[in-house]
C-alpha cells in the first residue's frame, strides 16, 4: 500500500490516518496531548461542520473536533 | 463506633473529586451530597467552587467538588485549581471519576494523580454504558496494578456509591506505595537527581511530592519554573537536564514524559479491557443523531431552532412570571404605604420603604424567573451534549466575529436581558473569550429598553417606527461585533485559544442534575448580585430624596442638580437638559425607568408625554437620544453580573467606563452628522 504523508485538515472525512508528528509547541502541543492526541496514535475524520470548520474526530475511541488550523500542525500517514 | 478513629479529633474528613469533564463526576457529586451543597468561587478566580456534605456509617465527610480536567498541568486555570487543592489542601482521599467508556484518555489524569501522591481511589463510572458498547473491564486486575481500590459505579442511577464510600473509608489509613510509572532508564536517572536536590531544600520537600516535582521541572511546568526561578543552582541542574533528554530523544522533554505515559496507560488498557470493540461496531444511537445535528444542511437550522426554543422557554415563560412579581410588590408598597400613612408614620420613611427598601427588593427579584429558566434550559443543552455541538456548528462564524463558538449562547440571551446573557458565558472555558463575550453583551439590546425606543419612535418616527427600532438594535449587533474585535486585538493580543474540545455522547440529562444546577446558579445571582442591586436602589432613592422637603426627584433634589450638572455635557449630543439626564441617570437602575422618570420631570402620561416628548427634542436628538440608551452604561443589574462573573471590579468600572464613552461618542456622531446632513 502506498504510503502518504499529510495533514490533518487535509485528511478526506471517513478516511483513517496515524500520528507521525505534532508540529505544535506550547499550549496548543499540550491541549492536544492531554486529550490524547499524539504521535502513533490512529485517527479518523468523521465531519466538517456545516460552515467548513472545525473538524469531528475520532480519537482513542471517543469524538473530538477542533479547527482546521490546528489539525494542520498533525502530521499524518494515511492507512 | 471504632471508625471514627480515622478522624483522630478533627471534625470531619475531606473528599476530593477528580476526574475529565463529562466523566460523570457531578452527578456522583449530586448522589454523595444530595442538596447538602454549597456553590462558591475559588478564591480570586471566577470558577466554580461547589462543596457538599454527607454522613456515612458515623462520619462527616466534606466533597470538593474539583473544577473538571483532562491533566493537571499550568494552562488552564481549571488545572491549577485542582492540582493546588491537593498540593495544599491535601484531601484525606481523592476520588478519581473514570469514564469507563473511555478509559484510555481518561486514565491519563489517574497517572498524574498517581504521581503527586494523592490517596486515590477510582470510581470507574458509566459502567453499564460501557457494557452496552460491549467494553469489559477487568477492574481486579486494573486495581492490582495501579494499587488503587476500583469500583463500578453508574452515578446518574446511585448504583455503587455505598460501597465506594466504604473503599474511601478504608483508604484514609491507608500507608502502602500506589502504582508508579516507570519512565525508562534516561528519565529516571533524570528525575532520581532532581528528587534528591529537592529532598535537600527543606522548602520544597515540606510543601510537595518531591518526585512529582521532580517531573514537573523535567515536563517544564510554566508554574513551578516560574515559582522557583530564584533557585538558581536546582533551575541550572532542570535545564541541563532537559538538554541531555532532549540530545537523546530528539524531542522536548515534555514531549517524551506524556508520551511515556501513554505508553504505560495503553499496556494497562491491554491488560485490563477484555474485548475491545473497534469503532465500526460502536456505530451508536448517539452518532446517528450527530449525523443529523451537524449535518452540512441540517445543522444550522436545527441549531437556530433550538437557540428559539431557549430564547422561548427563558423570556416568553419568565416575563408573565416577572410581571407577576413587579405586580405584586406594586401592591406591597401601595399596602405598605398606605399602611404607615394610617399609623401617621413620616412621608420620608413611607417613601423609603415603598421606593427604596421594597422597590428595591422587587427589583432583585423580577429576575429570578428568566434567570432559573434560563439555567434549566443550559442545563438540558449541557447535559444532553448539545452544548458541545453547537459551539461546534457556529465556531467559523463566531470566530470570524472574534467571539468563540460557545458565545452565540449568551449573546442571543441578551436581547432578552443581558442579566442572564452575562451569566451564561460560564459555558466558556477560556478566559479571554469569556471576559470579551462579558464586555460586548450590554451592547445587545435588552428588552428593557425597547420601551424607551416605542415611546422616541412612536413620537417622531410613528410611521416607520419597526424600521427605526431595528436600526438600534443592528447598531448594537454591529458595535458589539467591532468591540469584540478591538479588545480581543488589544487587551488580548489577538491571543486566540485553541479550540480543541471533546463532543460527548448524547445522553438524556437527569431531572436531579438539571434542578439542582439551575437551583445553584439561579440562587447564587439572588445572593450575590441581590446586595448590589438593592444597594444602588437605596442609593438613588436618597439621592432622589434629599435634600430634605424637595419634591422626589424634582429639578432640586440631589439628583435633579446632578441631572443640571451632566446636562452639558449631552448638549452636543442634542439633548443637554436636566430631564434628559436625569432620566438617564435613573435609568442605570434599570433601563426601563428612563419612561417613567421622563413622565415623573414632565408630569405627563400617555399621549401628553408623547406631546412633550416631541415638544422637548427633534427627531434627530431623539434618534440620538435611543443610541444613548442602547449604549451607555449597563443597568445596575447588568453591572452587579458583570462584576459577579468577572470577579474584578476593575473589568465592571471598565465595563461601565467604556459604555458612557461609546454611548456619548455615537450619540454626538449621530446628532452632529445628522445636523451636517441638514436632517436636524
Amino acid at each position: 500500500m502506498e504510503e502518504k504523508v499529510s495533514t490533518l485538515d487535509k485528511l478526506p472525512v471517513g478516511t483513517k490516518g496515524k500520528i507521525v508528528k505534532i508540529k505544535a509547541v506550547g499550549e496548543l502541543r499540550r491541549r492536544l496531548v492531554d486529550m490524547g492526541v499524539i504521535h502513533g496514535t490512529e485517527v479518523k475524520v468523521e465531519g466538517v461542520a456545516p460552515l467548513g470548520d472545525p473538524i469531528e474526530i475520532t480519537v482513542m475511541g471517543y469524538r473530538l473536533s477542533l479547527r482546521k488550523r490546528e489539525a494542520s500542525q498533525i502530521e499524518i500517514e494515511v492507512i | 463506633m471504632e471508625k471514627m478513629g480515622v478522624l483522630e479529633g478533627r471534625k470531619e474528613l475531606v473528599v476530593a473529586l477528580a476526574g475529565n469533564p463529562n466523566s460523570g463526576k457531578t452527578s456522583l457529586f449530586n448522589e454523595l451530597t444530595g442538596s447538602r451543597q454549597h456553590v462558591g468561587n475559588w478564591p480570586g478566580v471566577t470558577v466554580e467552587k461547589k462543596e457538599g456534605r454527607l454522613k456515612f456509617e458515623g462520619i462527616d465527610f466534606k466533597v470538593v467538588d474539583l473544577p473538571g480536567t483532562y491533566s493537571l498541568g499550568a494552562y488552564t486555570e481549571d488545572e491549577v485549581i485542582a492540582r493546588n487543592f491537593i498540593i495544599y489542601d491535601k484531601p484525606d482521599v481523592v476520588i478519581n471519576v473514570v469514564d469507563a467508556t473511555n478509559l484510555e484518555r481518561n486514565l491519563y489524569l489517574t497517572m498524574q494523580l498517581l504521581e503527586m501522591n494523592a490517596n486515590l481511589v477510582i470510581a470507574l463510572n458509566m459502567s453499564d454504558e460501557a457494557k452496552a458498547k460491549g467494553i469489559e473491564i477487568d477492574k481486579d486486575k486494573l486495581s492490582q496494578i495501579l494499587k488503587v481500590p476500583v469500583v463500578m459505579t453508574v452515578a446518574t442511577k446511585g448504583e455503587g456509591v455505598k460501597e465506594l464510600l466504604e473503599n474511601v473509608l478504608k483508604a484514609v489509613e491507608f500507608k502502602g506505595e500506589r502504582y508508579r510509572i516507570d519512565y525508562g532508564k534516561e528519565l529516571e536517572e533524570g528525575i532520581s537527581e532532581l528528587e534528591s536536590l529537592i529532598k535537600e531544600d527543606e522548602e520544597l520537600s515540606k510543601k510537595f511530592f518531591p518526585r512529582w516535582l521532580a517531573i514537573k521541572f523535567i515536563e517544564n511546568d510554566e508554574n513551578i519554573m516560574k515559582e522557583f526561578s530564584s533557585k538558581t543552582a536546582l533551575m541550572e541542574k532542570v535545564k541541563l537536564i532537559q538538554k541531555k533528554l532532549e540530545g537523546i530523544f530528539g524531542e522536548d522533554a515534555e514531549v517524551v514524559v506524556a508520551d511515556k505515559r501513554y505508553g504505560v496507560i495503553s499496556g494497562i488498557v491491554k491488560e485490563c479491557v477484555k474485548k475491545r470493540s473497534t469503532p465500526e461496531e460502536r456505530y451508536t444511537l448517539s452518532d446517528r443523531i450527530d449525523r443529523i445535528v451537524t449535518n452540512k444542511y441540517l445543522g444550522i437550522p436545527i441549531f437556530l431552532v433550538a437557540m428559539w426554543a431557549v430564547f422561548e422557554f427563558t423570556f416568553a415563560l419568565g416575563n408573565p412570571l416577572s410581571d407577576w412579581i413587579e405586580m405584586f410588590f406594586d401592591w406591597l408598597g401601595e399596602v405598605t404605604a398606605s399602611w404607615l400613612l394610617s399609623i401617621a408614620a413620616p412621608d420620608i420613611l413611607i417613601s423609603f420603604i415603598r421606593d427604596g427598601i421594597i422597590a428595591g427588593v422587587g427589583s432583585v427579584l423580577v429576575f429570578i424567573p428568566p434567570i432559573f429558566l434560563l439555567f434549566f434550559a443550559i442545563s438540558v443543552l449541557e447535559d444532553s451534549g448539545y452544548m458541545a455541538r453547537a459551539a461546534y456548528v457556529m465556531d467559523r462564524f463566531m470566530t470570524a466575529l472574534g467571539l468563540h463558538g460557545k458565545s452565540f449562547i449568551p449573546m442571543l440571551i441578551g436581547f432578552g436581558c443581558n442579566v442572564p446573557g452575562i451569566m451564561a458565558t460560564r459555558t466558556l472555558e477560556n478566559k479571554e473569550d469569556r471576559l470579551v463575550t462579558i464586555l460586548v453583551n450590554p451592547l445587545m439590546s435588552c428588552a428593557a429598553r425597547l420601551p424607551v425606543y416605542v415611546l422616541f419612535a412612536g413620537a417622531f418616527f410613528a410611521e416607520n417606527q419597526g424600521l427605526v427600532v431595528f436600526s438600534i438594535y443592528l447598531l448594537g449587533i454591529v458595535l458589539a461585533v467591532i468591540m469584540a474585535k478591538i479588545f480581543k486585538k488589544f487587551l488580548f493580543k489577538g491571543k486566540t485559544a485553541p479550540f480543541v474540545m471533546e463532543l460527548p455522547p448524547y445522553r438524556v440529562p437527569t431531572l436531579k442534575g438539571l434542578l439542582i444546577h439551575m437551583w445553584e446558579r439561579g440562587s447564587l445571582f439572588v445572593r450575590k448580585a441581590g446586595t448590589i442591586i438593592l444597594g444602588v436602589v437605596v442609593l438613588v432613592w436618597i439621592l432622589s430624596s434629599l435634600p430634605a422637603g424637595v419634591e422626589y426627584a424634582s429639578a432640586e433634589s440631589y439628583i435633579g442638580r446632578l441631572g443640571s450638572a451632566v446636562a452639558p455635557i449631552l448638549k452636543p449630543a442634542g439633548f443637554g437638559t436636566w430631564e434628559a439626564a436625569s432620566a438617564l441617570i435613573f435609568g442605570i437602575l434599570a433601563k426601563e425607568t428612563v419612561v417613567g422618570t421622563l413622565g415623573v420631570v414632565y408630569g405627563a402620561e400617555g399621549d401628553a408625554l408623547f406631546e412633550a416628548i416631541r415638544q422637548h427634542f427633534t427627531p434627530l436628538s431623539a434618534y440620538a437620544f435611543m443610541v444613548m440608551t442602547l449604549i451607555y452604561i449597563p443597568c445596575v443589574a447588568t453591572i452587579a453580573a458583570i462584576r459577579r462573573e468577572t470577579n474584578s471590579w476593575k473589568w465592571t468600572f471598565f465595563a461601565i467606563g467604556y459604555t458612557l464613552v461609546l454611548g456619548w461618542l455615537m450619540a454626538v456622531l449621530v446628532y452632529q452628522g445628522g445636523r451636517i446632513l441638514g436632517l436636524g
